[in-house]
């Protein structure tokens, strides 16, 4: 039973809102948009300093979602947070709207283009080092999925940060241990991330990834770290709050929600 | 700040030298821009800067999809990001890092890499990226811009700092002849004309440029008249110059140290076959990986020598 506080209650919200989107759209990903709802609620609603009436202020705290298939949940949190009307993050994937299908850099309040696994992480390093050259305080986080850490390009970039030592960038590994065709375990098995990440110089932290408060926790030590970035090792299940959803490989996407099973879905959300 | 010192004209310099003396310069210059490096500022040229300004250079070691990832990170910051390294690695190894999180995004990010073309000489076929125009051409919104000597390319550095948008543009290795002098008006989507002329056309781009020059002289001794213009800005194509060229004089040859295929020569094509179709002859490496060799000993082989020019415009003048 999860505890009904103000967070839970906005990645309640980002889960409705997401599902809503994709069944709108005919199509998406519902089950990394859901592992990741707990992340972005404390993330937009509590840790990060943002403004949704100035998005490009150069001092804000930056947010790469670098497993950009997961947007549908990244619009509804940025919705939720004022960047644009609710109803607009459900214009997903439409012809006549910026809410592309995956996510774009002209959208209020995205920070980063992505849908290429890999890229994420290495352009929210180049965030950090442009805050240090210019001896800026704001801080860049960034959710990579398992499939990110499948990419070489992600390995460059924790190889960088840990060697730079980069503590203003703070990495969730959202781990739902389901990937496009095939549990993670069975296509390219990830390893000991945590182990192989602090071996490159990473403080890492493991928590419970639908824990808001555990979220929270991490997020805050990672702000006291001084010479390393953060890597929070967030232990999640695809499609979480769903219980049709949970675990299984067809919700990964993208995938057209039917009307029932939509229903079905909001009012397992509304009960929780 | 020390005034930026420009090469003599007619003698021969790497445009690599002139990256360098760019880089401090602009540096003492101004302080909006940052230099990425991915452990190759001695082959680029860059290395004075390192040496002068290290607090301006940002160093990612041997990994260019991280480098060029992190330079759209860096713009975001409003810094300009100034990415350098080899050809093949900018324009091919992470060049969808540089479509998706540069191009795509807007991104204010320079690229500037060296070895490119027959130019990289002893190096070899896997350092002569003889594909950069057509990977970097082919993306939407980028400008692509070879410079013809040391001097414009300097001009040119300055231009595209001071524009606004991601921005391609090749950097010479070996020692070419500087045809331009400091007052030369660099202008980015402007073509020159170099040369007068009303038989024949030769649209030359980088390293080429002297080498039309040379063509038009050996041509002008058999009475054919040519036109050379150096189209040192690829993309967007200077359309009006283009048109001049083919209905002005009686055919257009292209110069390019690069595959004749989807580079500069096809970019001109597609301009003409729409506004003002031409007879043309292209003159490039013809869809084939290059070697190792002294970069004036490779044109003649590769024929992309003046006597490659020389032939392309007689046929089309007879």
């Amino acid at each position: 039973m999860t505890i009904r506080n103000d967070l839970n209650e906005k990645a309640r919200e980002i889960r409705r809102v997401s599902l809503e989107a994709i069944h709108a759209a005919r199509s998406g990903h519902p089950g990394g948009s859901l592992s990741i709802a707990d992340m972005l609620a404390v993330l937009y609603f509590d840790t990060m300093n943002v403004d949704p009436s100035a998005p490009d202020g150069l001092d804000r705290d930056r947010f790469v979602l670098s497993k950009g298939h997961a947007c549908p949940a990244l619009y509804a949190a940025l919705a939720l947070r004022g960047y644009f009307p609710v109803e607009e993050a459900k214009t997903l994937r439409r012809i006549d709207s910026i809410m592309e299908g995956h996510p774009d850099y002209r959208i209020p309040g995205v920070d980063a283009p992505s849908g290429s696994l890999g890229m994420g992480l290495s352009q929210a390093l180049g965030m950090a080092l442009g805050a240090k050259h210019l001896g800026k305080s704001f801080r860049t986080h960034v959710i990579v999925g398992d499939g990110d850490l499948q990419e070489g390009n992600t390995w460059e970039a924790i190889m960088c940060a840990g060697f730079k030592g980069m503590d203003n960038l703070v990495v969730i590994y959202d781990g739902n241990k389901l990937q496009g065709d095939a549990p993670v375990e069975t296509q390219l098995s990830l390893g000991d991330v945590a182990a192989k990440v602090s071996n490159f110089g990473w403080h890492t932290i493991a928590i419970d990834g639908h824990d808001t408060s555990a979220i929270k926790a991490a997020l805050d030590e990672g702000k006291t770290v001084k010479g390393k970035p953060t890597f929070i090792v967030a232990d999640t299940v695809k499609g979480k709050g769903v219980s049709f959803m949970e675990g299984v490989l067809y919700w990964h996407g993208s995938v057209t929600m039917k009307d029932q099973e939509l229903a079905d879905a909001l009012k397992e959300l509304e009960s929780a | 700040m020390s005034e930026l010192g420009y090469f003599e004209k007619g003698k021969e310099v790497s445009v690599r030298e002139a990256f360098g003396r760019i880089l401090v310069h602009e540096a003492g210059a101004r302080n909006d821009w940052v230099l990425l490096d991915a452990d190759v500022a001695g082959g680029t040229g860059a290395k004075p800067l390192v040496g002068a300004h290290p607090d301006r250079v940002m160093q990612f070691g041997i990994a260019e999809q991280n480098m060029m990832a992190a330079a759209a990170g860096v713009a975001d910051t409003g810094l300009i990001p100034v990415v350098s390294t080899f050809a093949a690695f900018g324009c091919m190894r992470a060049h969808e890092q540089f479509r998706t999180a540069i191009a795509y995004a807007g991104r204010n990010v320079k690229l500037c890499c060296s070895h490119n073309g027959l130019d990289v000489g002893p190096d070899g076929a896997t350092a002569q990226m003889l594909e950069d125009f057509a990977t970097m051409r082919a993306i939407p919104d980028v400008t692509v811009i070879s410079p013809a000597d040391a001097n414009e390319f300097m001009h040119a550095f300055r231009a595209i700092l001071d524009h606004k948008g991601p921005v391609y543009m090749r950097i010479g290795r070996s020692p070419t002849p500087v045809v331009y002098g400091a007052d030369h008006d660099f202008k980015i989507g402007k073509a020159h004309r170099l040369r007068e002329g009303t038989d024949v056309t030769v649209v030359a781009t980088g390293v080429m440029v002297a080498r039309a020059l040379e063509a038009a002289k050996t041509l002008e001794g058999e009475g054919v008249s040519v036109r050379v213009v150096n189209l040192a800005t690829i993309k967007p194509i200077d359309v009006d110059e283009m048109v001049a060229a083919a209905t002005e004089t009686g055919g257009v040859v292209t110069a390019e140290d690069h595959n004749i295929m989807a580079g500069m020569g096809s970019a001109v094509a597609e301009c003409l076959a729409e506004h003002a179709p031409a007879r043309m002859k292209f003159v490039g490496v013809k869809d084939r990986f290059g070697k190792s060799g002294e970069h004036n000993e490779l044109p003649a082989m590769f024929e992309i020598d003046a006597a490659a020019i020389v032939k392309a415009c007689r046929a089309l003048v007879k």
